[in-house]
């Protein structure tokens, strides 16, 4: 596996908006969450390096998804800071904070696809809201995305009722990068595409993190994307951020659900086939 | 945000061209940002010029993402003729893979063609088909619920009693009040005219006539249809697409259910049943107001006169004129209701297009059929 080789010299490419090499995209430092007396998240840390790709893992229930809103600004923490690119969220003003909003890319579950709308011209929302680009320059833009995550060109004029469940998720991450952002959320990226299609996908990811100087913090379950494409693992036990390192330090992690997790068949597996 | 200051020092290029190959040397930011600055630049410049290849030099370029890369990338095609290839001759890796993508991208598509003047007679064309298809497949449907209710009348097990009774719940008694508040309402404008403009010709008892006809032979009959037409026919395309966006019509026909028996037949009968019932005490709350308005504007007419002169010049023939329309209405409002909620398709655009078809041709065919029995009941001198 070569993933960190790229890693230098992409940094010093486009390096648009905030300086990346000062900052990390994103840090949340003493998160607490609850709602009412149930307590999700508590003195959670937790910090994304540039142009990494960072594997968010968690029993179901442990507060991925919550956690996930979040640090995207969709539910405002009960204590703690959020600092994209350095800048803690609470003190930016409304222009700032919608600047750096354009500064990252989700990919919901589902795609979240607007259905009324055909993928081109969901790709191009975020494009006519933002930018004073031509019609023309838009959709040929959004033909470019539509391009780049590998749908057919034929896609672009379909509505998202017509598109299977993994072309709905590629039609969603061209949304997603509509803006070209540097910090990318996916929201279990390869969950319920067939191993061949979840493969390309994660393919695709480490593609687009080269191309575009990702950083990427993607929610998974998905082990096989873990071994393959993660340069590191974050996982939520016990209200916090227990670990996040390189994926064999998070194995010998001597946690009882950290051992379960990495110690089961499937993650053998996995682990098997994304050594070979 | 650097993002923001991008736009004081947009990107620039210089072209030179040796042989067959051209060279795009670009300086500055190449971003999303200033991409609306140099949209079309570069096409201009390169439009005229007869070249095979592209060299990029990109190593003055500060800052580069895929619309940079995008507009760079066009000289590639926009040439007297497209070229045959390209490199970056100059540029990082980052750029390199920035460049590949675009490329791929500008060279894999045409742009899409200006619209056709023809386009709105198409658009005319196309709507006028889709209206006869909508009229064919609706009577189709008509037809389709006829055997289907003909094979549960013959198989009265088949028939689903406790949805029916349930449906003639929500269609029926839910809305009662709203419909006899509707008619009172509706006898009573009549009334107060009909006392008016009477009264000046000394013709004041002919109120009741007025009031009596209307309410009783059209007004009842229709202000419930459309009412239905707009409460209960919504409410069927809604719950039928819901159901079938969410794939239950598909499950039902797998586990072997007729969606007809058990969707369709149910409406319409319970619309059947609600129908007459709800018509009856519509016309009775409008002769009502017609009694009370009467009273009130004191024209002479006493509540006893009024009904005894009702009695004698609105003959039952007049009711069973309003009666005999109802269930040609309930028939028409379930069918369409279903019909259109049977039609969705996956979209959440196609579930809210559907029912505002739904409710406009329920309440278009409601009218017409209306305007046909009056015609009809017209030459028969009825």
């Amino acid at each position: 596996m070569e993933k960190n080789t790229q890693v230098t010299p992409a940094q010093s490419v486009g390096g648009q908006a905030i300086n990346p090499q000062l900052a990390a995209p994103m840090e949340a430092r003493g998160i607490l969450t609850q709602f009412g007396d149930n307590i999700i998240h508590q003195n959670l840390n937790f910090k994304v390096t540039p142009n990494e790709i960072v594997g968010l893992v968690g029993g179901s229930g442990a507060g991925k998804s919550v956690l996930m809103n979040t640090l995207l600004g969709l539910k405002e923490p009960e204590g703690g800071t959020i600092r994209y690119f350095g800048k803690n969220r609470d003190d930016l003003n409304a222009e700032d904070r919608l600047a750096i909003n354009n500064q990252m890319g989700v990919l919901f579950q589902g795609g979240a696809l607007f259905s009324s709308m055909t993928v081109r011209e969901n790709i191009m929302v975020p494009l006519r809201e933002h930018t004073d680009l031509s019609q023309q320059l838009m959709c040929e833009l959004a033909d470019m995305k539509i391009h780049m995550v590998g749908l057919p060109a034929m896609a672009g004029a379909l509505y998202p009722s017509d598109l299977s469940g993994g072309m709905k998720k590629r039609a969603g991450l061209a949304r997603s990068l509509a803006l070209d952002p540097q910090l990318l959320f996916l929201d279990e990226p390869t969950a319920g595409l067939d191993p061949v299609g979840a493969n390309a996908f994660d393919e695709l990811i480490l593609g687009l993190r080269d191309a575009l100087n990702l950083t990427v913090l993607m929610v998974t379950h998905d082990l096989d994307s873990l071994y393959a494409i993660c340069d590191r693992v974050a996982v939520l036990v016990d209200k916090h951020i227990a670990i996040a390192d390189k994926l064999d330090v998070v194995q010998n992690y001597d946690h009882p659900w950290v051992k379960e997790y990495f110690g089961g068949p499937r993650s053998r597996a996995a682990q098997s086939a994304g050594l070979s | 945000m650097n993002a923001m200051a991008g736009k004081s020092k947009c990107g620039s290029y210089e072209l030179s061209q040796e042989g067959q190959a051209l060279t795009v040397k670009a300086y500055g930011i190449w971003t999303l940002q200033t991409a609306a600055e140099l949209d079309g630049k570069i096409s201009n410049d390169v439009a005229n010029k007869i070249y095979q290849h592209v060299d990029y030099d990109l190593c003055d370029v500060s800052k580069l993402d895929t619309a940079g890369a995008y507009l760079l990338a066009r000289a590639i095609k926009l040439g007297t003729a497209p070229a045959h290839s390209w490199a970056v001759t100059k540029g990082n890796k980052g750029q390199k893979i920035l460049m590949s993508a675009a490329a791929e991208a500008t060279l894999g598509h045409e742009m899409r063609p200006p619209r056709p003047w023809f386009d709105v007679f198409a658009r005319v064309g196309i709507a006028t088909s889709r209206f006869w298809t909508e009229l064919v497949e609706t009577i189709a449907f008509l037809g389709k619920f006829f055997t289907v209710l003909f094979r549960c009348i013959t198989q009265p097990h088949r028939m689903r009693w406790k949805a029916i009774v349930a449906l003639v719940e929500k269609i029926g008694l839910d809305a009662v009040p709203i419909i006899m508040v509707l008619c009172f309402f509706i006898g009573a404008v009549i009334a107060y005219m009909g006392a008016n403009l009477l009264a000046s010709f000394g013709a004041g008892v002919f109120m009741v006539d007025l009031v009596g006809f209307s309410v009783i032979r059209e007004l009842a009959p229709i202000i419930t249809a459309i009412l239905i037409a707009g409460r209960s026919d919504s409410a069927f395309t809604a719950q039928l697409g819901a159901m079938k966006m969410r794939q239950e019509i598909d499950a039902m026909t797998v586990i072997g259910l007729d969606t007809f028996e058990v969707l369709v037949v149910p409406r319409a009968l319970a619309a059947l049943i609600a129908m007459p019932i709800l018509t009856f005490l519509g016309m009775i709350s409008g002769i009502l107001a017609g009694i009370l308005v009467a009273a009130i504007v004191g024209s002479g007419l006493s509540p006893i006169l009024f009904l005894t002169r009702l009695q004698d010049v609105v003959g039952l023939s007049h009711f069973w004129v309003g009666m005999v329309k109802t269930p040609f209405f309930a028939i028409i409002i379930a069918i369409i209701g279903c019909r259109q909620g049977l039609a969705v398709t996956g979209s959440v655009e196609s579930l809210g297009s559907r029912t505002t078809t739904s409710v406009v041709q329920a309440i278009f065919a409601v009218i017409t059929v209306d305007a046909i029995f009056a015609i009809l009941f017209y030459q028969l001198g009825v």
